[in-house]
Formats: structure tokens, sequence, C-alpha cells
């Protein structure tokens, strides 16, 4: 299927209704008698609740309810769960203090929801929540790392001491300890990951309903995964059985890792619509969407690299603080952990690691996975750490990557830090890219701008990820408390055409298209004979989700797997139609054919047959032509390359602009490269954003002071450059596809390349790290604090 | 209640709204045009851009009563009567200048007023510094600013048919 199968720059089929204002997201959605919720939300990080005098709200015109948390309590509504156990050093589980969906008792954020007020129009319902009266006593906040692990700190949990969550450890702490005892030298580096808000230009919705007569709850929400969030949703916090709920998720204005969790207003519109018998919906405006969308990073890190006499990585250390926020947020625990340390390898032969991760409760919003989730902390760190290698031993910062690269011929490669890397070529995607970006040319561009007043730099990352999550049963040992498998239901209508049932979800990613590129592929019919759908638990199976560049490796492989189900049975019927042995029939551009005849027949006859079994081998073979099949992956995929930023500098303002940026990756096979390109540079959009432009900013009691898109910096149009992309592919050795997924390798890859030009652009000024993000009053104040000395001109 | 006439997508409509009503408001909740989407609340994201006379403004950042009498296009009324794409929705889908298409609409309506008030044409730089008033999280807007600069080739006459995006 040259032309719209594997390998095809097929246009995408959801663009058509993008463009033309006919998309379907959870706001557009408005259900007959449907009331509007607005959530009254803390304005204090951290207070006592002394009363809430809801009296005047309830009065107001056009309220139908507002409930408080002692209403959700009243009723046995159970807290917002954790989803994933980490165990600290000594193996006693982390502390996992509850949190209320409506505040009880206490504030431990701004944005901690604390009431809802629910009116006939949005309008009424705002006027209304200025009504409801909260008594606060406040308390002192601790909003950072620092502050809530100062002896003395105020308790963000009464009864968590100390504000730790877990102290935890990965590797072998001897092993690198002599590995340190024998080094020729040490590179130090203390860094900041900087705290970054998702910001989906979507704010988060969701809409409730009830059905009295069948008492069904249906749940309409920005989700990247419904069936999780009916599963946490009915199970732990509103006690419906699944039978009785249905989520849908519809088209998702981006997600970027915020839309997996399950929130608080999603339970709350679900369970007040029940109360008041009408549905209910809540659209966050952006502000609340600042305060209550599950933020990102946030860690403080010390490492070090023990070297031999020739640059080669002997041991590796870090000591690294996460900041967890308030509460544990659905996946929180194991972005520092799991989806950390296990990446400290990257990609390079480092014997010996340890790491350990301390998490801390803090006064601010909780922080989970945001696009990369721990693999971005662990990149940054590694890729700024192997620079600072190659200024202590003198070498070229290409040339150490080169001496301690994991050879090609090395895989499968077992790492120190339990994961094991089925494949890659970090040599290839390194040439291609240094070559690609002419490395080579630099010095004189460096020249040239000097001679504009420009200070210009080059930086560059060799990394490596880990995604493709995930195998359950690792995961489960690991403490995840659910499955990571995923899950497809392929249906051949009666004539022929496709409808494949997919438990990942779509909110940007083109699934519609890539899917049934591979479908059409697979079974030798046109993309417009298949369908894909997805978001509606009420119609998919159960499934995971989209998250961890998972959808394609694990859930186009599931597709595979059912797909392959299809054709077994389907050569069974054409083996009986065509009165031929099963075994003699092969399956190729959508005809079952008996191998060396050109007796055949084609798909749409062999489902037609299924379905209308009239000449059929009923005794052997069920009716019907559709499959499902469940594919649980054996490993993680370990997508990696080479991502190399060219800045300049103007010294006079301290603005830096990105002015080149190339990227070769390897992603494994490419179904669609138009979309793998546009997935690569969004990504790469967003590390550039965390490397120059982004940062939440907490002030010391804990308001938020980047608290509105005027306040936190996102990447405009005029502050990124073209993104110039490449593949250097090789294949995953353990999924059906070959493919290992592209979705945030380009927010892994950037942000060291990024902050690694800045400082090669600034060497002269005496600085060999700079945290992100390097704002131009952080530059500027560089430049003017070490101005170079004028001898040399 | 007072009552607020204008023109939508060529349409006569007029609807009650209260003194605080903004425009984008009126567009999706009274007349459930939801094309035009809110992505903030401090006229930051241009999600909701639309064409009222023939300028692209914020729907977010006007009142629906300023809009009495006018001429109002939103993305709904982009495309000829027979489903004909404009030159920038035709574009913005040759060049994958779309991800979740949520900031889509806002971008379409911003850059299609771009381009008109450039006859000269613009050179990538310009579109970018023409984008400001618009955020995109999904693409990094390097497909955005390649979609545009197609467009305006055919707005301005300049080729009859959108030049294709480089074939993979
Ligand atoms: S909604 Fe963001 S500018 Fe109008
Ligand atoms: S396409 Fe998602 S915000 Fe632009």
């Amino acid at each position: 299927m040259g032309f719209e199968g594997i390998g095809a720059s097929v246009k995408r089929r959801e663009d058509l209704r993008f463009l033309s204002g006919r998309g379907n997201y959870t706001d557009d959605i408005n259900r007959p008698g449907q009331l509007h919720a607005v959530i009254v939300r803390s304005p204090h990080p951290h207070a006592r609740i002394t009363a809430i005098d809801t009296a005047a709200a309830r009065a107001a015109p056009g309220v139908a309810a507002v409930f408080v948390g002692e209403d959700m309590a009243a009723e046995n509504i159970g807290g917002l769960p954790c989803g994933w156990q980490v165990k600290n050093k000594d193996g006693s589980p982390m502390a996992e203090p509850p949190h209320p969906v409506l505040a009880i008792g206490k504030v431990r954020h701004v944005g901690d929801p604390v009431a809802v007020v629910i009116a006939e129009t949005k309008a009424q319902a705002r006027d209304a929540a200025e009504l409801v009266s909260v008594t606060y006593e406040e308390l002192k906040g601790a909003p950072t790392l620092e502050a809530a692990l100062k002896p003395g700190a105020p308790a963000v949990h009464d009864d968590v001491p100390g504000n730790v969550c877990y102290d935890w450890h990965l590797g072998d702490k001897d092993a690198t300890d002599a590995a340190f005892a024998g080094a020729h030298k040490v590179a130090r580096l203390e860094l900041v990951n900087n705290r970054l808000i998702p910001n989906a230009m979507e704010p988060r919705a969701a809409v409730g309903e009830y059905d009295t007569m069948s008492g069904e709850y249906t749940l309409y929400t920005t989700s990247q995964n419904p069936h999780v969030i009916r599963l946490l949703m009915g199970a732990f916090v509103l006690h419906i059985p699944e039978h009785k709920l249905r989520v849908v998720a519809p088209d998702v204005g981006g997600g970027f890792g915020s839309k997996i969790y399950h929130y608080a207003e999603e339970a709350i519109v679900t369970w007040a619509s029940a109360k008041v018998k009408r549905p209910v919906k809540w659209t966050a405006e952006r502000t609340e969407s600042f305060m209550s969308d599950a933020h990102g990073r946030d860690h403080v890190t010390v490492a070090e690299m023990a070297m031999d006499a020739n640059g080669k990585f002997l041991g590796l250390r870090v000591r690294t603080l996460a900041n967890m926020g308030a509460y544990l947020s659905t996946f929180a625990p194991c972005v520092p952990t799991y989806l950390y340390a296990t990446l400290l390898a990257g990609t390079y032969t480092t014997p010996a690691i340890y790491a350990e991760v301390k998490a801390v409760f803090t006064n601010s919003v909780p922080v989970d996975a945001y696009r990369g989730a721990g693999r971005p902390e662990a990149t940054f760190l590694l890729e700024r750490l192997v620079d600072q290698c190659a200024i202590e031993m003198g070498l070229d910062r290409v040339e150490i990557r080169k001496r301690n690269f994991i050879p090609s011929s090395a895989f499968p490669y077992q790492t120190p830090v339990a994961l094991q890397y089925d494949s890659g070529d970090y040599g290839a995607t390194l040439e291609a890219c240094l070559k690609a970006a002419d490395w080579a040319g630099f010095e004189a561009r460096r020249a040239e701008a000097k001679a504009r007043g420009k200070l210009r730099g080059i930086g560059i990352s060799t990394y490596l990820e880990a995604c493709g999550i995930a195998p359950s049963a690792v995961v489960g040992s690991l403490g995840a408390r659910a499955g990571l498998y995923e899950v497809a239901n392929i249906r051949v209508n009666p004539t022929g055409s496709i409808t494949v049932f997919t438990g990942t979800h779509s909110h940007g990613q083109g699934h519609e298209t890539t899917f049934a590129q591979l479908m059409a592929d697979k079974f030798g019919i046109p993309m417009d004979q298949i369908e894909i759908v997805h978001g509606d638990t009420a119609r998919i199976p159960f499934g995971m989700g989209t998250y961890g560049s998972r959808s394609l490796a694990v859930g186009g492989s599931a597709m595979v797997k059912a797909a392959d189900k299809i054709i077994a049975k389907g050569k069974k019927i054409a083996a009986h139609l065509l009165e031929a042995d099963a075994a003699d029939i092969e399956f190729k551009d959508g005809r079952f054919q008996v191998a060396g005849t050109d007796r055949a027949k084609a798909l749409a006859e062999i489902s037609l047959t299924a379905y209308v079994p009239h000449n059929y081998p009923i005794e052997e073979l069920e009716p019907g032509l559709e499959e499902t099949a469940f594919y649980d992956p054996k490993n993680f995929t370990f997508p990696g390359g080479c991502h190399i930023a060219e800045v300049e500098i103007d010294p006079d303002t301290g603005v830096t602009h990105v002015v080149n940026f190339t990227a070769v990756d390897d992603v494994g096979r490419v179904i669609n490269p138009m979309i793998v390109e546009g997935q690569i540079q969004g990504g790469v959009a967003q590390g550039i954003g965390q490397a120059l432009l982004e940062t939440c900013v907490y002030d010391e009691d804990g308001q938020l002071i980047s608290g509105s898109m005027m306040d936190y910096t996102m990447p405009r149009a005029d502050d990124l450059p073209n993104i110039s992309v490449g593949t250097a592919i090789t294949l995953c050795t353990h999924n059906p596809l070959g493919v290992k997924g592209c979705g945030e390798v380009g927010a892994i890859g950037s942000p060291p390349a990024v902050i690694g030009a800045v400082v090669d652009a600034l060497k002269d000024h005496g600085v060999r790290h700079i945290d992100m993000p390097a704002t131009p009053q952080k530059v500027w104040g560089i430049i003017n604090a070490n101005r170079p000395r004028m001898a040399a001109e | 209640m007072p009552r607020v006439s204008l023109t939508v997508n060529g349409k006569p409509v007029s609807a009650e709204v209260e003194d605080r009503t903004l425009l984008v408001e009126l567009l999706r909740e009274t007349l459930r045009l939801t094309g035009t989407h809110v992505g903030c609340d401090t006229s930051q994201c241009g999600a909701c851009v639309v064409h009222v006379n023939g300028d692209s403004i914020k729907s977010c950042t006007l009142l629906a009563r300023q809009a009495e009498g006018a001429e109002v296009v939103t993305i709904e009324g982009l495309a000829a009567a027979d489903g004909t794409l404009h030159p920038m929705q035709e574009a913005f889908r040759e060049y994958h200048a779309l991800q979740c298409g949520f900031c889509t609409p806002g971008m379409v309506m911003s850059a299609i007023d771009l381009v008109k008030k450039n006859p000269q044409g613009l050179s990538e730089q310009e579109i970018r510094e023409g984008l400001e008033g618009n955020l995109c999280r999904c693409t990094g807007y390097h497909n955005i600013v390649k979609a545009i600069d197609a467009a305006q080739q055919v707005m301005h006459g300049k080729v009859k048919e959108l030049p294709r995006a480089a074939a993979e």
C-alpha cells in the first residue's frame, strides 16, 4: 500500500473538522438542562478553614446548590487516589496523606478547591461564588523544597513529619563509592530543574450527567485516558460501579501529561449531577488552570561524575530533591524515581550509579508528569554534567561523548540502573546531527556573529529516553497500582470496512490518521475504509490511554495482534470457501489466496461470509469477524538521538535567540513522517520554552506569582527558530512494529542543548552552568558581573 | 436585558445579552458557534480570534454589545458554500500546521487578516512577529509559519495552486 501505508506522510483526517470549527471539545458539549459549576478556591497557600458560610450564595439568583467538603464527606466520598506507591530506603511505604476532593479543615495550596457553586448560568454561578464566605486562619506556607525542608518548617500535612513523602534510592552505593575513590578526576554540578506549568491550550473542563431512570452516570472530560478516570473515580472516589459509569474524552486540546490525572472537578460535577438531578458543567478559566492543573519538574540536584585519566566515566552519584506539591497527584511518586533515576546511564557506559531521591510535600500545586516526566530531568542533569566533565578533562564535548557511548555492538545493554536497552546507534545519530548542524563550521559563525556584536554559542545533547510505557509486571513490582498494557478491538464490518476501537487517546497526536495507515497497510485496503474510535468507555475496551509515548508502541502493537487474529480466522473461512487447506492460504493486498494459484477471496467476501454464515465451517468456527487483543509490552522502548542548538545573545540586553536547532532522533520505525516531525518540533518548542522562558514562581509564602499568561512566559512564534528534524533509526526489537515513540523526545533532548549553547556563548564570562530558564535578566547579569578583560582587544 | 443585532457569517442574528456578556460568549453559548475557542482570561492566547468588520479581533476582549451592527465572521464561516476551504485552511492542512486543533481557529483567523493587511508579502520573520497574539502549545509554530507563507502566495494571486509541502 505504498502511498497510504507505513512510511507515507498522509495528511491528517482529523484536520478538516478542526479547521472548520467543527471539533467537539468538552466545553463545546451542552447537555439539555445543564447547570454551571464554579469552584471556590483557596486564595491562601496554607490555612485552617474555621468557617464556611454559604447562605448568601445559596440565596443568590439562579443558584441550584452549593456544596463544601463536609457535604461530600457525609456521603463517604473518598479522596483522590494515588496510582503509584514508592518505598523508602528501608522498605517502608511512602507517606500518602489524604487528598480530599473539596478541602476539609485545611487548605494546602493556592487554588485548593473549597466549595462548588452550581447555578443556571455561568455568570450567576460566578456571582454567587463571590458570596461564599470562607473564614481562614492563615498558617505559614512552605512552597519550595528549601522552605519545606528547613528545621521547624510548617507541616503541610500534620501527620507527615518533616514534609518528606519518601526517601528512596537506586543503584549500587558501594560500587559507586569505590569508583569515586579510584577516580582520576571528578566533575560536580548543582542544578535546579525549573518548575513548569503545562498550559495545554484547551483549559480543563468536565460535564457530569446522571440519568435518574437508569442510574447511569456520564462524565465528559478533558482526559488522556477515560478508562483510567472511570476506574479511579468510580472505584475509589464516588463508589459508582463501573457498569454504571461512562467516561467520554472527546476532542481534547492538548494534554502533555496534565490531562492524565483524575482531578477533583471531575468527581465534583459527576457527584453533583446526581444531587441536583441535572447535568453540571465546569470549565476552567486559565487562571484556574495555573493553580489547579498538575505542574511539572521542580527538582534540586547535586551530581558528580568520577572519571579515569582518559575521560571514561567510572561512577555517577546523584542526590535529588523533588517537589510533590501539596498532595500526591495520580502518578506523581513514580516521576522522580522510576522515570528519572533509571535513566541516569543515558547513552553512556557508566558502570556504577547511585541515586538518592527525596520527595517533599510543599504548599504548592501538585506536581506530576509533564511531557517527558522524569526523563527530561535526568537528561538535563546528565548532559549538563557531561559538559562539565569535558571542561574538567580539557576534552571536546563531542569527543568525551564518543569515548563513553554504549557501542552499537553492545545491545541488548544492561545498565546499572535496572533498564535493559534493546537497540540504538548513538554514534549514527550523533554523526548525522553534527553534519546537519554543520558543527564543524561553527567557529566561523561565531566569529561572524562577534563582528555584529553578538555572542554566539553552540550546545549539544546526546540523550536517550525510556517510553512505550510499560511492562505491567515490571511496573507492578516497582509500585504501580495499574497494569500498563494496551488493547485494540477490530471489527471487520459485513461489507469489509473496518472499525478499530483503541484504548489509547488522541489529543493532537493524529492517531486517527496514523492508526488508519497502520491498519490500511496491514489489511491492504484503502484508509477511507477504516475508522478509528477512541475516547469513550462505552465504546472502547478497557485500555490505559495515552502518555509516555506509548500509543503506537503499545496500542499499535495491540492493533497488530488483533489484526493477526482477524487474518488467521479469515484464512480458515477462505480455506472453507476455496476448498483448500488453511495452511495454504496467504493473505496479501487485502486478499486471501491459495498459495501458488489465482484462487482468492477478498476481505469483504470473507467478512460477508462470516456474518452471513450459510456456507460456513460452523462446527469449528464461530460466525463474525471481530477480534480483541491486549498487548503487554516486554520492555520499555528506548528512543534516543542528538540535539544541537545554536544561540545568539545580545550582550546589551541579555536576550538569547535560538538561531538554529537541529535534531536527529532514533524513534524506531516511522509510520507517518509528517506527524513524527510535528511531534518532535512541538516537543523541542516546549524544551526551548523550559530552557529560556518558562518558570513557575511562588513567593516565599506560597502565593503563585506566575499565575496567568501575562506572568508565565509561553513560547510565541517569534521566540522560536525553525526546527530541523531528521531521523536515523534502529528498530525496537521487542514489539511487532519496531517502533519506539516520538512524543516526548523533543522535550527531553533539547533543554541541555540550549543551555549548553548559552553557556558556550558566555564562555569568556567565567560561567560553567546556568540554571533554566536563561532569562535576559539572568544572562545580562552574568555578562555584566564578569566582563571579560579587554586586554586581548 | 439589552438586545444586540449583528451579522454572523452572513446571517443576521439578534439576541438578548447582559451588559457584561462578551462577544465570544454570545458566539459560543447563545449562537452555539463553538469553533471559536477560549484559551485564556487575559487576552493573551488568541484562540478566540474572529473577524469583526474585516479586522481580526479577540472576541474575549469585546463586549457583545460593542458588536452591535457589526459583520462578524468566525471559523465556521470561512469555507465556501460548497465546502471549498479557504486557502489558509487548506494550507494549514497541507503543512500539518495543527495538532490538537484548539488554537487553530484563532490562528487561521489571525493569519488571514495578517496576510490581507500585508499585500506586499511577509517574510518568515514578519509572519512570526505577526503571530505574537496567538499561542500554540503543540506545533512549535514551524509548520504554522510554513502554512501562512504558502497561503499568502495564493491569497495574493502569486500562484494559482497552493504550493505543496515537500514529500518525504
Ligand atoms: S481567549 Fe485568550 S485571547 Fe481571547
Ligand atoms: S495545535 Fe494544539 S495548541 Fe495549536
